[in-house]
């Protein structure tokens, strides 16, 4: 399917397209590099370009905006929706509040996020690459800019070719500021997911907010110019793994698009507005290739480079409407539909595509998955306690035979405010519990803390737990003015007679 | 190179012009940035050998110009975390040893320091659990059975000077007399006293013996263990009638104690820790569960 290494040459017009030959054994060696031609994507309307703008504006605005929502979770809480805090070992978001020891969440999202990529992408291929990649999004944003600035394609090729002069220089400092100041917001914005953003945007134009801050800044500013700007289709062609990756995904079911060139060949010209017999529906007038952001001619078949934004469907739909044949020269399509189009049978619906064992069973893992996280979310405890038994040594022998065991009891308190925990152990069990440096059987927790307890399990000489080998006990931790209460089970080792 | 004549489509990717068999290799060249970036790499790696430790020679390698050094960042970082802590260990020098424990700060900072001061130097003889060797003569720290007293003096004193330690003169000091082998006591004396001391102690033993032991005892050991058996802090004497036995309890175990003696030795540590530290190794094994 992936006919060359290399994308065909992004020239200017189809003569340039074709690749120079020289000699085997020409006196001068082959270059070792290959420049970098230029794309001037023409601009396009139709459905796709519509969805895309709405899905850039609502990616973005996520992307802006979410750090400054605000969601109140007490007095010693930060106030911010979605907060990273790297500082505390947090993350908020929105209700929930995630601690490090609960970072399976995290990596539960990311299996979601992999198999979500899965899914999509053995049902309507790159759609993540043509419509959602940052990458894709902000290369979009930077064209419009570049449109607005520079003009549309043919002025824009005429202004790379043309000197330095005063025009050129104004529009290419204009062009670049604007994408700077995008570049700048990008990168800026990062930041506040990781910081109250109110406090850090004060702090960042007062020069006090943390070196860290402004590297990242600095760093994403630089990123997001060279790529949107500059380096752009190259990302995604040499820099990215994922469109290597994703074609272990895909097969003969999923959605692709494609050129119907047993519809539109042999391609050829208007004549008298009229297509010339024995002529296929394509009348090459390079619409598809114009508006192609990574450069590239559908009409040689599904290739590495395309990244199936739907733009060439948009330009070539305007074209069919203009010379009145029928829409969808160029689109999405599978290949079982190209066989089944090529023998003049009616291709399989979307749906029957799109729903079909592999899409399923990503799907139900995907969801697994996500109902685990939910159910494993509201299954929390709101008291978090674990209780390590000390091995070194298992137990300790006081002058009057008293077999003493100690555990590591660590308590987390939640909540916004200092807890008291009263432990307790059965009293059946005949094991007094006491606590290091404390004396009564409650400890108190600071709002939002973490505490570690050495808590010590008495059994006097002679009774069950002192000369049994091991005995199963249950800790119990009640929560001060509440009905909070978990049990911890753990053992108690005794002096085996 | 070879020189084999290549027909090719004009269409088609050019070839590099080397031929092996036939086989022949396409010119799909990298981007030029990326041949800069390449070209980037091995200048900065030129540089880099230039300016920092790079190539080997006999003993050691090449400064390089701008003098880094590993072993250099290390000390200075050591020396930093030592600056940082200045303050509270000078607050723990100074520190009241008894009411450290209220200080959460401090105390935090000393059980970490001396959990770090005992995982280097006392675990050795005491174990990395502070529970000693049991039978061995190196005793638990996390009961409530102390030699030479279980407060919180008591341990830095010991911790300082060590235990019959001949370099510190202000060491504790005591020796028990070798009842047996210095001949002060005789046979069926010593079998007395040791029924004496397992029935007090709670274990078996033969009733008559340890009946007449009772007199035994009274004479020879009640002056520095006590008539109760409770020993006495101030000469290191262990409590004889309680569960804990730091030479092992059992009827060979005990007579051996009597018939020899036993002189337990502890190093003093004034001379290698610094006074914080050993205060803070101090504040750590007394809130191991046995300090008093």
């Amino acid at each position: 399917m992936f006919s060359r290494a290399r994308p065909p040459s992004k020239a200017l017009n189809s003569k340039d397209r074709i690749f120079p030959v020289t000699t085997p054994n020409a006196a001068e060696p082959p270059s070792l590099y290959a420049a970098r031609e230029p794309i001037f994507p023409r601009r396009v309307y139709g459905k796709f370009r519509t969805l895309k703008w709405w899905l850039l504006a609502l990616m973005l605005g996520i992307y802006y905006i979410t750090p400054w929502i605000r969601w109140d979770r007490g007095p010693n809480l930060p106030d911010q929706a979605v907060l990273l805090d790297l500082a505390h070992r947090r993350f908020f978001f929105f209700m929930i509040e995630i601690w490090p020891h609960e970072f399976y969440f995290v990596a539960g999202l990311l299996v979601m996020a992999g198999l979500g990529l899965f899914l999509f992408t053995s049902a309507a291929g790159r759609v993540w690459c043509g419509y959602a990649c940052p990458q894709t999004v902000w290369t979009d944003l930077f064209i419009l800019v570049e449109r607005w600035i520079e003009g549309d394609r043919n002025a824009r090729i005429r202004l790379h070719r043309q000197n330095w002069n005063a025009e050129k220089i104004r529009k290419r400092a204009v062009k670049w500021t604007v994408w700077f100041l995008i570049a700048m917001a990008t990168g800026g914005a990062w930041v506040f997911y990781f910081t109250d953003a109110p406090t850090l945007l004060v702090d960042l134009f007062a020069g006090q907010a943390s070196p860290v801050a402004y590297l990242t800044i600095l760093i994403l500013t630089g990123t997001t110019f060279a790529f949107g700007g500059f380096a752009r289709e190259q990302i995604c062609i040499y820099a990215c793994p994922w469109p290597r990756i994703q074609a272990a995904m895909m097969d003969e079911d999923t959605l692709t698009i494609a050129y119907r060139d047993w519809r539109g060949e042999p391609r050829g010209k208007l004549h008298k507005n009229e297509i010339p017999a024995g002529q296929g529906d394509c009348i090459d007038c390079m619409a598809c290739v114009n508006v192609c952001p990574m450069g590239i001619d559908i009409r040689d078949g599904q290739q590495l480079a395309c990244i199936t934004c739907g733009l060439c469907i948009d330009a070539c739909n305007d074209t069919m409407d203009k010379i009145g044949r029928p829409r969808d020269l160029i689109g999405y399509l599978a290949l079982t539909d190209e066989t089944a189009e090529r023998a003049g049978v009616p291709p399989k619906s979307v749906w029957s595509h799109v729903f079909r064992p592999r899409t399923i069973l990503y799907t139900v893992l995907w969801s697994g998955v996500g109902i685990g996280l939910v159910v494993a979310l509201f299954l929390r405890s709101p008291i978090e306690v674990n209780v390590t038994p000390v091995r070194n040594p298992t137990f300790v022998t006081l002058s009057d035979g008293t077999i003493r065991n100690a555990y590591d009891v660590r308590l987390r308190n939640k909540q916004g405010s200092d807890t008291v925990f009263t432990l307790s152990v059965p009293f059946d069990s005949g094991l007094a519990l006491e606590l290091e440096g404390l004396s009564g059987p409650s400890v108190t927790v600071s709002a939002n803390q973490t505490l570690s307890q050495r808590v010590y399990l008495n059994a006097a000489p002679g009774t069950p737990a002192a000369t049994t080998d091991r005995s199963d006990i249950r800790m119990w931790f009640e929560e001060r003015g509440t009905t909070n209460r978990v049990h911890h089970d753990t053992v108690f080792n005794g002096k085996d007679q | 190179m070879c020189a084999k004549k290549v027909t090719q489509k004009p269409t088609e990717v050019k070839t590099t012009g080397h031929s092996w068999d036939g086989i022949e290799e396409y010119d799909n060249p990298m981007p030029r940035w990326w041949v800069w970036v390449f070209y980037a790499t091995i200048v900065w790696g030129i540089g880099y050998t230039i300016a920092y430790p790079a190539w080997p020679l006999i003993s050691g390698a090449t400064p390089g110009l701008l003098g880094a050094s590993t072993r250099a960042d290390v000390v200075a970082e050591i020396q930093r975390f030592d600056d940082a802590n200045g303050p509270i260990k000078a607050r723990l020098v100074q520190a009241d040893m008894t009411t450290v424990s209220q200080d959460a700060e401090l105390m935090s900072f000393a059980q970490n320091a001396g959990a770090a001061v005992f995982r280097t130097n006392c675990t050795t003889c005491h174990g990395s659990g502070a529970n000693g060797i049991a039978g061995k003569g190196y005793p638990s720290l996390l009961d409530d059975d102390w030699l030479w007293g279980g407060d919180i003096e008591n341990i830095q004193t010991t911790i300082a000077h060590g235990i019959r330690n001949t370099t510190h003169p202000e060491a504790r000091w005591s020796q028990m007399p070798a009842f047996g082998a210095d001949g002060i006591l005789d046979r069926p004396q010593i079998a007395e006293v040791v029924e004496y001391v397992l029935m007090k102690s709670g274990q078996d033993h033969d009733a008559t013996l340890a009946a007449a032991g009772e007199t035994v005892y009274l004479d020879n050991c009640a002056a520095c263990h006590m008539e109760d058996g409770s020993g006495d802090i101030a000469q290191g004497a262990p409590n004889l009638f309680d569960a804990i036995w730091l030479y092992g309890g059992s009827r060979e175990a005990v007579t051996t104690s009597v018939v020899n003696a036993r002189f337990g030795v502890m190093p003093g540590w004034n001379d290698k820790l610094t006074e914080d530290e050993i205060r803070a190794v101090a504040l750590y094994v007394h809130s191991r569960g046995g300090g008093q």
